[in-house]
């Protein structure tokens, strides 16, 4: 436990005397922060216009109109900034070769990923952290539905934990930082598309499509429906990937 | 304190290191010499846990370096030739890392950084960023992440390389007094290094140990007689002719070219024989001039050229190694 937290300690400290967290913190911020603006001037539009027609007025409600299509964006700004996140943790430890003295601590494997992965872990939760200012902004002027928010927001951060696994295995598998950006976020994408050829699949290809896009289990939780399976999805995908991870290291015990 | 048994290890075609067994004693500085490539790094890598021997076993305290790793990897500290230190951290910052995830508890790590940055003397560069300090400064940097949780053993690769002759001193120095209690294991291709710091050295050369001994033994194990050194102005065949009238001589042979009509002489004799006193009556007698007469104990360097150069004979070539 005490490895974790050192080595978690000082992953953080990296990402942030790096420009990474800044870096990331900033354009996330930005961009969400712009699409907000943009919904919530919808979303705006859409209440002056049920003013004259009550049938809009019916599904008019902050989590529909702006929470919903928010997340939706967003995901897209994950899949670019989660590999990003990720990609320095093991792959700039071999380049610099600190990873030699890394692996010759006595901090047993499953730490040393844990501590990684807790902390590029954290900094995504800080990430999505700062738009909850935007329920809470936007609270001040409408009754916001805490439920479907809330539940949005764990959807997110699941998804989140599931990209930054996936990454996470990638970094340990190159010592290049750039090749473990693309790579990670190749595979993210992949796994967000792979929810649009479901589409044009049979019915059983369909399931499965479904099944594996990241994306497909995310939007329930924005529906606010919360549902076991989905919780589990994303669990498994991201200790899955953690497992893949922690083989990767071991075998670098073994393969020389 | 280390126990290496019949350790090879192999990349895919390529070995490094070959049936390689030795053992260290506690409290023993034990000098790893070689050419670069030869295997020492691939041995302390083994030796650290970073990477497995393909066959063979290797025991640090105790506690084999495969199955008991963690407990092993406890009682090490290790300083890779490279020095890969994390450099956006202050220096005090990285050493608290390192404690930290070394296991040090948390009530002894402010004391024991302070303690391993004083035996450094990096204290007055507590503050700086890693990125920014000399090449000398990070090398102690390097040593303190090793010593700071007070390991029984030490590892270091190629500690002085890379230094001017100002801070190889004081790394020397630093080295020695950090012996004792502490076994030390370093490896080096710089021969006098080994002399004046280690208690026994193993030579290996292509993956394979060609000698393991102190530095004191391999000296008179190699030199089967002994050698003294002349300068003299002279004909140089009468000179010679003279030289191996005396008692006691074997062999002269004139080594290098003429200077200023100087030539320097080999001269080998029986061993425990000094000739020099007889040398020196005789160039004085026929009026050359002497310039120099001393003897010639084959250096370190030397004896390991030759045991190097007899294994490299003795071996087909072509067995290259990966340091």
């Amino acid at each position: 436990m005490a490895h974790i937290l050192a080595i978690f300690k000082k992953e953080i400290r990296a990402y942030f005397v790096s420009p990474v967290a800044y870096g990331v913190l900033t354009i996330f911020a930005l961009v969400a922060g712009y699409y907000f603006w943009i919904v919530v001037g919808v979303y705006q539009r859409a209440g002056f216009q049920s003013m004259m027609n009550p049938q809009i007025a019916q599904g008019l409600n902050p989590s529909d109109w702006v929470f919903r299509p928010l997340f939706s964006f967003l995901s897209v700004i994950v899949l670019f900034l989660m590999p990003a996140i990720t990609a320095r943790l093991f792959a700039e430890e071999k380049r610099q070769g600190t990873a030699e003295l890394l692996f010759t601590y006595p901090i047993r494997d499953v730490e040393l990923l844990l501590g990684k992965f807790f902390a590029a872990t954290a900094l995504a939760l800080a990430m999505l952290g700062l738009t909850l200012a935007y329920p809470l902004l936007l609270g001040l002027f409408v009754p916001i539905e805490w439920g479907p928010t809330l539940t949005g927001y764990l959807g997110m951060a699941l998804m989140m934990m599931a990209f930054l696994a996936v990454g996470t295995l990638i970094s340990s598998l190159t010592e290049h930082q750039l090749i473990a950006f693309t790579v990670s976020f190749g595979a993210a994408l992949l796994l967000w598309l792979i929810g649009w050829a479901a589409d044009g699949a049979g019915p059983t290809g369909r399931a499965v499509l479904k099944h594996l896009s990241l994306l497909e289990h995310r939007e329930s939780f924005a529906k606010g429906v919360l549902e076991t399976k989905d919780i589990i999805f994303f669990l498994n995908f991201t200790f899955f990937f953690l497992f893949l991870t922690l083989r990767s290291l071991e075998s670098k015990r073994w393969r020389g | 304190m280390i126990e290496v048994q019949n350790l090879t290890e192999s990349y895919g075609p390529v070995t490094a290191i070959e049936d390689v067994s030795f053992t260290v004693g506690r409290g023993e500085i034990v000098g790893f010499l070689g050419p670069n490539g030869a295997g020492k790094t691939t041995t302390m890598r083994i030796l650290t846990g970073y990477m497995p021997p393909t066959t063979g076993t290797a025991q640090v305290a105790g506690f084999d370096v495969l199955a008991q790793s963690l407990e092993a990897r406890r009682r090490i500290g290790y300083l890779p030739e490279s020095v890969p230190l994390y450099g956006e951290f202050r220096v005090r910052t990285y050493l608290d890392f390192v404690a930290e995830a070394k296991g040090v508890p948390s009530r002894d790590r402010r004391a024991r950084v302070d303690e391993a940055m004083e035996r450094c003397a990096v204290t007055d560069v507590a503050g700086k960023l890693v990125s920014t300090l000399s090449r000398g400064y990070r090398q102690r940097v390097g040593l303190a992440q090793a010593l700071v949780n007070d390991p029984e053993v030490l590892i270091l690769d190629e500690p002085t390389v890379g230094l001017d002759p100002q801070q190889i001193v004081e790394i020397r120095r630093l080295i020695k007094g950090l012996a004792g209690r502490r076994t030390i294991i370093l490896s080096t291709h710089i021969l006098p290094e080994v002399s004046m710091t280690c208690d026994r050295v193993i030579i290996i050369s292509r993956g394979r140990i060609v000698a393991v001994d102190t530095p004191g033994n391999l000296t008179a194990q190699v030199q089967k007689s002994a050698n003294v050194l002349l300068q003299v102005e002279g004909p140089p065949d009468r000179v010679m002719a003279e030289i191996r009238r005396l008692e006691g001589v074997q062999r002269v042979a004139p080594r290098g070219d003429a200077v200023d009509g100087r030539r320097t002489y080999l001269v080998e004799s029986e061993r425990g024989r000094d000739v020099r006193v007889a040398l020196a009556a005789a160039m004085v007698k026929n009026g050359w001039g002497l310039y120099e007469l001393r003897p010639a104990d084959l250096s370190l360097e030397e004896i390991f050229l030759h045991l190097v150069t007899d294994e490299a004979a003795a071996h087909q070539p072509g067995r290259a190694a990966e340091a």
